[in-house]
């Protein structure tokens, strides 16, 4: 049996009064990749904020590698190998592509991905890596946000809405990034509305509605309209529209 | 020749103001934080040597070699100890907080010196210097205060630009989430950041006690000259704190020229000037560069 890297269970995840998540139970194993679908508000970046800094978690547990997360400072879990491509990139301002990209390795875990490497697999932030991020598309920031996680040399990678923004031909770019980080045997999380996108490049998926999970399988396995209707709450199985 | 020398004069009592206002600066850049009790921690500071003057005859100037680690170990534990729960939340709290401890700070050190005036005295260095020629002579002590401030502030820069530690500095600037999801500690850059921006301030203390008297009270005037420096120069930018002290020493010296009583007028009046020509400064963008 394959190694769990995460194991969430019975995950209740408040912000004051509103509760995002209900009894969310999910697991990732060693070098699997799994995405997380769901409509705006399903809870589904909530679950990766609680995965990747401490969250107001009410009820439920987060263990990574078999220990309990609770306890542990945003900071180290990604000195542990937990890093975060996050919504919106969030790429610094004030740093150059080439500085951003080194700010990646700060906690100078070791593996194999290292300036050179990443520039061999993302070429196109060679000829950007002396320029400031002022004029980067939302293509290239992108590019740069996946590659200064990889600097963390991560365990487990954490991809919170790569696509949003995006031109379609921009996120298939993107997308097409993936194998190659699972190829050095990085187990993926992906967080994604693009539910095509998403069910292209995972082992299985989880579906969260309303913040519970609504359904859970292999993109293979599960009927298109079966993952139609979780994602959307709909009651009717057949002809209804 | 007497303007002119007005304006060098100006320029050398721009490098205090730079001083006293490099750790605003710093504090801001990084985490948005307004400290008012920074003025009294210059005052503490220059107490401090003044203790060390009394007790062992140090001259001031080497008393730095104490007070300054000193003021950076007091900074640090600070922003962990107080400042770190003031950080990131409404700015009314840091307001409350840091006026609280101005209030603390001033208070401690009346009741241990009285309300007495002091001064530091420097030796030999104090109130001499070299003559130009017959109308402009530099003073020992403000052109070692300039050249501080240009030490401090090109330390501080290259620090920034070529240090991992400044990086990360610049980093948690920009957006401290996510500097978190790189695996910096933010609340320890915060803390040096503060203790930096303490240990400068106390640089800045001792050498106005060594230039001006000075009583427990007077931290609110020279955070007010502080505070112009850096909203001349531009928020968070460091030479821009340079160019704020020196544009706010000027001003004053030329103010003084054309009336003794105009120095600080004409000071306070080209801080609105700027303030209202170009509210974010001359070199500010709201991020430390």
């Amino acid at each position: 049996m394959a190694e769990r890297m995460l194991d969430i269970q019975s995950l209740d995840v408040v912000y004051g009064d509103f509760q995002a998540t209900f009894g969310i139970d999910l697991h990732v194993d060693t070098a699997e990749t799994v995405s997380i679908i769901g409509a705006n508000g399903a809870g589904k970046s909530t679950l990766l904020k609680a995965i990747c800094g401490p969250a107001a978690v009410r009820n439920g547990s987060i263990s990574y590698k078999g220990a309990d997360l609770a306890s542990v400072p945003a900071h180290t879990r990604v000195a542990q190998g937990i890093a975060m491509v996050p919504e919106g990139r969030r790429i610094f301002p004030s740093l150059t592509v080439d500085e951003n990209i080194q700010i990646g390795a700060h906690t100078g875990r070791k593996g194999p991905w290292h300036r050179d490497a990443v520039l061999a697999a993302f070429p196109l932030l060679e000829r950007l890596r002396k320029r400031n991020t002022d004029g980067l598309s939302g293509g290239e920031r992108q590019t740069l946000a996946i590659a200064r996680s990889l600097m963390a040399n991560p365990d487990l990678l954490l991809l919170d809405e790569v696509s949003l923004g995006l031109a379609p031909i921009v996120v298939k770019q993107v997308y097409e990034a993936i194998p190659a980080i699972k190829a050095q045997g990085t187990t993926v999380l992906i967080v994604e509305q693009d539910v095509n996108q998403a069910l292209s490049v995972c082992d299985r998926f989880y579906c969260l509605l309303e913040g519970r999970i609504s359904l859970t399988g292999t993109p293979s396995s599960v009927p298109k309209h079966e993952i139609t209707e979780a994602y959307f709450g709909l009651t009717t199985t057949e002809g209804g529209h | 020749m007497v303007w002119l020398n007005a304006i060098v004069q100006g320029v050398l009592l721009g490098g205090l103001y730079a001083l006293f206002a490099t750790g605003l600066s710093l504090a801001f850049g990084v985490m948005r934080f307004v400290n008012l009790a920074h003025g009294d921690l210059a005052i503490a500071a220059a107490f401090m040597s003044f203790s060390l003057q009394r007790t062992f005859d140090m001259n001031p100037l080497v008393s730095l070699l104490i007070v300054l680690p000193g003021a950076f170990v007091i900074g640090y534990l600070l922003q962990r100890v107080v400042f770190d729960r003031v950080v990131g939340v409404d700015p009314a709290f840091q307001i409350v907080a840091t006026f609280g401890l101005s209030m603390v700070v001033q208070n401690l050190i009346y009741e241990k010196y009285t309300a007495d005036t002091q001064g530091l005295d420097a030796g030999s260095l104090d109130a001499s210097g070299f003559a130009l020629n017959d109308t402009i002579s530099i003073g020992w002590i403000p052109l070692i205060t300039l050249l501080g401030a240009v030490v401090v502030l090109s330390g501080l820069a290259l620090f920034m630009k070529r240090t991992r530690t400044g990086r990360a500095f610049r980093a948690t600037s920009d957006d401290a989430d996510a500097a978190r999801l790189m695996g910096i500690d933010v609340r320890r850059i915060w803390a040096v950041a503060m203790a930096l921006a303490v240990a400068t301030v106390a640089l800045a203390g001792v050498l106005f006690g060594i230039k001006s008297s000075f009583d427990p009270f007077v931290g609110p005037a020279r955070l007010i000259y502080g505070f112009e420096a850096v909203i001349i120069g531009g928020l968070g930018s460091l030479w821009g704190t340079l160019v704020g002290g020196i544009i706010l020493g000027v001003a004053q010296g030329l103010g003084r020229q054309m009336n003794p009583q105009w120095g600080e007028l004409a000071g306070h009046a080209v801080f609105l000037a700027v303030l209202v020509v170009r509210p974010t400064g001359l070199f500010g963008k709201g991020q430390l560069r």
